[in-house]
């Protein structure tokens, strides 16, 4: 239904199209979180990967610094309706986490864990083959608390909520475990082409 | 702590009415909609809102709900003029009333409440971030509950203030409800009205007037709620009880 007196900004030429339905672009970092920023100091920030409650590793600031660093450009968007173009991020590959642990993906579930106790899922084939990383700088620059940093997931091809701000680590589940907002309506996959907002979507 | 279940179920598109539109300062207005289907939602939940041309271009935003889960006959959203805001500038200079919107919704599950989950609560709304408290105050009134309520919110001005007098008549009951208003760029006009930005003096003798507070919502613009929130933290309030939402960018 068309709404009346709404003429829009006209549709993008077919195959061209970044942006994926319902959102629109800005040049701004608009900033969004459940509580408040939490205090995450770099001496005591440590990542564990786990498998089910099982610690296999985890490493302080300095070791996971040391990890092989890798750079992406990606657009990401917010299911709070804005996307961003050409975000550049810089951190460490889940596939050079896993590696660097020994560990092959036992399960085809992963829990990511913040400093806030917040949680989200994501399927493990979405973190690896370079699609998901532990991201530590953002625009050349250490990523600004507000936006997650010391470290946060970057999984830019989901719903951004699903890219974690103050991650902590990542756990193997032995099912798909629903995390924060996924408990509170929010859809369980997150894909903005498939315009996968809300649990029934 | 309990969070007020919000059942996840399937929240189709749905096309409203506008039945009344209202000036409520001079960049906000507010705007009721009847929906064919009367939706059950808690306070502090969001609206979705869809704008359709007719080449088929979208475009959507997210509302917070001002008025009270028990009248969800007719709900009222609070927009705001951004000055570049497609959506928000359409509501201001094209909606009349008999206009039809689609709609979806009521969303969201965290910054939400209910009487059920008791208090005391301390609701901090900067600007058109009153909006979702505002939802929650009018649901206790209209439950009758005498759930400690502290709410603390700035304006630029008294007309910025949004639902001052309704907020003024509900302090004025004497049931547990409480409101601390200070406007941010004009001397106080009135003697309920203190002038200055919400700061931690403010937030101590707030924190210092009430039993230490289960909930505390904060919403408003990002630099306003990081602000407050930080300053929460600094008082001692654990992060678990502080949920925030912020606005745009």
């Amino acid at each position: 239904m068309a709404t009346r007196g709404f003429s829009g900004k006209g549709l993008p030429p077919a195959g061209q199209n970044r942006l994926p339905p319902g959102q629109y672009t800005t040049h701004d970092f608009p900033v969004l979180s459940a509580g408040p920023t939490p205090r995450v100091a770099l001496d005591t920030w440590r990542f564990t990967l786990r498998v089910g409650p099982k610690p296999v590793k985890q490493w302080t600031w300095e070791e996971f610094n040391r990890l092989p660093m890798t750079g992406v450009t990606r657009d990401i968007h917010c299911v709070t309706k804005w996307s961003k173009y050409d975000t550049a991020w810089e951190g460490v590959l889940v596939d050079d986490i896993l590696a660097d642990a020994g560990l092959e993906a036992p399960t085809p579930w992963v829990l990511a864990h913040s400093f806030d106790d917040y949680t989200t899922n994501v399927p493990f084939a979405d973190l690896a083959g370079g699609r998901g990383m532990v991201a530590l700088r953002y625009a050349g620059q250490p990523i600004d608390a507000d936006h997650g940093g010391p470290a946060r997931l970057l999984v830019p091809h989901l719903y951004f909520w699903k890219s974690a701000k103050w991650v902590n680590g990542l756990q193997f589940t032995q099912r798909d475990e629903a995390g924060f907002w996924e408990l509170r309506g929010y859809h369980m996959y997150g894909d903005p082409w498939r315009e996968q907002r809300y649990s029934g979507d | 702590m309990t969070e007020s279940a919000v059942p996840a179920r399937k929240r189709p598109w749905q096309t409203a009415r506008v039945v009344a539109i209202e000036s409520l300062s001079p960049r906000i207005k507010g705007f009721h909609f009847a929906l064919p289907d009367t939706p059950t939602f808690v306070a502090g939940q969001h609206i979705d809102v869809r704008l359709v041309a007719p080449d088929g271009y979208e475009a959507q935003r997210s509302y917070s709900i001002a008025s009270a889960p028990e009248h969800a006959e007719r709900i009222e959203l609070a927009i705001e003029r951004l000055d570049d805001g497609e959506v928000s500038s359409f509501f201001h200079d094209v909606v009349q009333v008999g206009d039809e919107i689609e709609l979806r919704g009521p969303l969201g599950g965290h910054f939400v409440w209910s009487v059920r989950d008791g208090g005391p609560v301390l609701l901090i709304g900067g600007g058109s971030g009153v909006v979702p408290l505002m939802s929650m105050v009018r649901h206790r009134a209209a439950q009758a509950s005498t759930v400690p309520v502290t709410l603390v919110t700035s304006g630029r001005t008294a007309a910025d203030l949004i639902y001052l007098d309704e907020l003024r008549r509900l302090d004025a009951n004497g049931d547990g409800f409480t409101l601390k208003a200070r406007v941010t760029r004009e001397a106080a006009t009135a003697s309920d009205l203190g002038a200055g930005r919400i700061d931690r003096p403010l937030l101590e003798s707030v924190l210092n007037e009430m039993t230490e507070p289960s909930f505390i919502f904060v919403c408003g613009s990002n630099p306003f709620v990081g602000t407050v929130a930080d300053l929460l933290l600094d008082l001692g309030l654990a992060p678990g009880r502080i949920r925030t939402e912020r606005y745009g960018g």
